[in-house]
């Protein structure tokens, strides 16, 4: 794409690095910009800005936060005992639109996959095992994807934490509520079967 | 089961072309470069949603056009299906069947099962284990889909791990912990594939000894042998024991990714101690097997490919196929010949229903009887 100023080519491919924006959209986003009222840009560029500097990783549980411990870690009621291992931070909202999950969270902050060169060092496992040392939990709940990376890392950890005395599970996987077992894949229908959940009548 | 009619756009080198098959024998003659090849081609991508001569899509495109389509019919007792195969470029490759897209190509291979016996399939004798490994995994993955699903799976593992080796290498640090999911999957995967060959060996080595017996008039004894790592009664523990050569070479020594499929010849191997003709008795042989396999697994005859081989078997291999034909072993059938008279001479014993095509230069004209 030729651009007749060099401006709008730089902001065109600042906004095309961000994820599901291409340079089409890049253009009509920035062009959009120029044409609002300047102050609209300045508040946006104002609020990235502040998000940048001022946002906080909690030091226990690696969620976004406003303070050095985020508000899941330092309430009340929630269940010091459980702590939960996701992915990603998205998960930890996921989870808790549930209304499930008492206990806390750990994010992990990805999954181990040696192809894309990301192993345990990238990854928060090590403050995990600390914490798991440090803190009272009694139990783990793995909640990563059913990828094969998801796996690897679960057993990984798994591992790691064999020494202590902690229960460990991970999320079950099966046929959403509401599905139809026809168009349910053959490996998910299998493993369900295979992990069939008991009926009592008491 | 049989193809009844074929519509190309843009494929090879054929412009728009429309084909009405018979269930019997569907002979394709004319010169060489004519385009005979391609039509079967055009099949195997109907059949198996790829080309059995060049895996790159964007060159079994019409010269200087955008995408091609591969439109076929099929009829199956009593009903027709539809299926269309296209791909245009930049895009990904679409099948549809009866209108409906699979999610996974992976997903239509087995709908409509096919043998293609080529002039190529000497390879299977004189290239590696690699060949090897793919012909038996391409047939069983036509009917198991389970098995299919476990060696991407293996595949996947085994990337990791050996990417993993390599880091090991690079970083100089080695967490032996990390090995462990890895080699904990690949053990049981490699155990569940293992268990699935030998199986599948044990039916298809009959059909083969059958075959070779006829083709060769049993003049000579001949075996194929199956050897894997993961036979050792005690697997895991080999697996292990190559740990630090895995680390030193930075791959994995042991699985079932080092499988060794040996065809011996009165106990010796056929690539070197072979004849010529001995090693086409093989070939021949091993593609048949194919056949009778997937036949018996399946339920339904496979269509059977046959690309010039009038030209380049003998007189006995073409004796047991044309006896094999004549009473009815196989279904539908499509064989190229560059020689029509040849051909017509040699079909003249077997009663089957026969249609000839006439290919020139990417179009097909048919003999009025």
């Amino acid at each position: 794409m030729e651009f007749s100023s060099k401006l709008i080519e730089t902001a065109v491919t600042e906004i095309s690095k961000l994820p599901g924006i291409g340079k089409k959209t890049a253009l009509r986003l920035a062009l959009h910009l120029l044409k609002s009222e300047q102050f609209q840009t300045e508040q946006l560029a104002n609020a990235l800005v502040k998000l940048r500097n001022e946002i906080v990783y909690c030091e226990k549980c690696f969620n976004i936060s406003d303070d050095n411990i985020c508000g899941i870690c330092s309430s009340i009621k929630r269940d010091k005992n459980i702590l939960c291992i996701v992915e990603d931070i998205r998960d930890i909202l996921a989870i808790e639109n549930t209304g499930q999950y008492t206990g806390l969270y750990h994010v992990l902050g990805g999954v181990i996959s040696p192809i894309e060169g990301v192993g345990p060092e990238q990854l928060n496992i090590s403050a995990l095992v600390q914490r798991v040392q440090t803190e009272p939990v009694k139990e783990i709940i793995f909640a990563l994807s059913p990828t094969m990376e998801g796996d690897t890392t679960t057993y990984y950890i798994s591992k790691k934490i064999k020494a202590l005395d902690i229960k460990t599970s991970s999320i079950a996987r099966g046929i959403p509520i509401g599905g139809d077992l026809e168009y349910t894949d053959e490996i998910t229908l299998g493993r369900s079967i295979l992990t069939r959940t008991n009926y009592t009548t008491e | 089961m049989y193809l009844r009619k074929l519509i190309l756009h843009n494929f090879k080198n054929y412009e728009e072309q429309h084909l009405d098959f018979i269930p019997g024998i569907n002979c394709l003659v004319g010169e060489n470069g004519a385009g005979k090849t391609n039509l079967l081609d055009a099949i195997h991508v109907l059949s198996l949603t790829k080309s059995a001569f060049n895996p790159v899509d964007s060159q079994n495109i019409r010269k200087g056009l955008g995408y091609y389509a591969v439109n076929g019919q099929f009829e199956t007792g009593g009903t027709t299906e539809e299926v269309i195969c296209g791909f245009q470029i930049g895009k990904s490759k679409s099948v549809k069947l009866n209108k409906v897209e699979y999610d996974k190509l992976s997903l239509h291979i087995g709908k409509f099962p096919l043998v293609l016996i080529a002039p190529n399939d000497s390879d299977l004798i004189r290239e590696g284990n690699e060949v090897r490994r793919k012909f038996l995994d391409g047939i069983i993955a036509q009917h198991d889909a389970a098995y299919l699903n476990d060696l991407i799976r293996y595949n996947h593992f085994l990337k990791q791990r050996n990417a993993l080796l390599k880091n090991f290498n690079e970083t100089r640090v080695r967490d032996l912990d990390l090995l462990f999911p890895y080699d904990k999957n690949l053990k049981e995967l490699a155990a569940a594939i293992y268990s699935k060959r030998v199986s599948f060996f044990n039916q298809f080595i009959p059909f083969f000894n059958q075959h070779y017996a006829h083709v060769s008039g049993n003049k000579e004894e001949v075996n194929i042998q199956y050897k894997s790592q993961v036979e050792d009664e005690d697997f895991p523990s080999l697996f292990h024991s190559f740990l630090e050569k895995d680390i030193y070479q930075q791959r994995t020594n042991a699985g079932i990714h080092k499988d060794e499929i040996v065809f011996e010849i009165e106990d010796m191997p056929l690539k070197k101690f072979g004849s010529q003709g001995q090693q086409k008795s093989f070939a021949i042989s091993l593609k048949l097997a194919q056949y009778d396999c997937l036949h018996a697994i399946m339920g339904k005859k496979p269509l059977l490919l046959l690309d010039d081989v009038f030209d380049k078997l003998d007189d006995l291999r073409i004796k047991h196929l044309l006896g094999l034909m004549a009473e009815n072993h196989f279904g539908q059938i499509f064989l190229t010949d560059a020689r029509p008279e040849r051909t017509a001479s040699l079909l003249e014993s077997v009663e089957t229903e026969k249609k000839i095509f006439n290919v020139i230069n990417g179009v097909v004209k048919v003999n009025e009887p």
